[in-house]
């Protein structure tokens, strides 16, 4: 693999890294509401 | 899923199909990611300031949250911007930063001032005067967008590469251009999927916070 290569891969890889952490942000977020709902529903049948 | 496509297709457009370029080899294919990347920035931070000016016109609150969310997105794309095209800089002019480009210095004062917009918002009281604050603010930088779309354009002299489109027409060959037509739109769409999936996660986050406070 050239130089130029290393780059090209890198610049490439920075971006798809990117969207796996996004993906892995909304996957916490989304386990963060639902934990969060279920205090909710929780509250809701005491209160 | 349309997003996926398209950039899916991009990529393996602009790594298997595009044209060589003559000059820069194999890193001119850093190309198609540095540009639509850099364009959905400016693309998503004028989302948000779009937004930023409803609020201060109609006064709905529900702008603030949709220019936050613009504003949040468009850095996230800026930062990506910064970091392609500083390894394509270190590919073509064996440096990951020069000073004496002001298409770079101009970007990245864009990029600093959007991130100030978050430690403004964080340092106020949430509310009404909150979203106002930060609507003013992300609409004044909404200026330095034309400055830095206009400093690559003007910048023939330097070594940053010049606009593909011309007044004459493309200035780049079909190939390139159809495979950066596919990259562009397939960014943005990325860009507007991350929109939509992080708005709708704040709104619900906000309506989760309001019924948890009705219940206690």
């Amino acid at each position: 693999m050239s130089s130029g290569d290393k780059y090209l891969w890198g610049a490439y890889l920075v971006v798809l890294l990117a969207v796996l952490v996004w993906v892995a942000i909304i996957a916490l977020k989304l386990q963060r509401l639902e934990r969060e709902l279920g205090e909710i529903v929780e509250l809701a049948r005491r209160g | 899923m349309l997003a996926l496509v398209l950039l899916g297709a991009g990529v393996g457009l602009a790594l298997l199909w595009a044209p060589e370029d003559a000059d820069q080899g194999a890193t001119q294919r850093i190309f198609y990611l540095h540009v639509p990347v850099a364009l959905t920035a400016y693309a998503m931070l004028g989302w948000g300031a779009w937004k930023a000016l409803r609020l201060l016109w109609t006064r709905e609150e529900r702008y603030d949250l949709a220019s936050y969310t613009g504003v949040h997105i468009g850095l996230i794309f800026a930062l990506l911007t910064l970091a392609t095209g500083s390894i394509w800089a270190r590919a073509s002019w064996g440096v990951w930063w020069d000073w004496r480009e002001r298409q770079l210095v101009v970007f990245l004062i864009l990029f600093l001032f959007y991130s100030a917009y978050f430690m403004l918002r964080y340092s106020l009281e949430p509310g009404g005067a909150r979203g106002r604050i930060s609507a003013v603010y992300a609409l004044v930088g909404v200026v330095l967008i034309p400055v830095s779309f206009l400093a690559v354009r003007l910048a023939d002299q330097f070594l940053h590469p010049t606009p593909l489109i011309r007044r004459g027409g493309p200035d780049i060959e079909a190939g390139m251009l159809f495979t950066f037509g596919v990259c562009f739109a397939g960014m943005l769409a990325l860009g507007a999927t991350l929109y939509a999936n992080e708005l709708t996660g704040k709104r619900l986050d906000a309506r989760l916070r309001e019924l948890r406070e009705v219940l206690t």
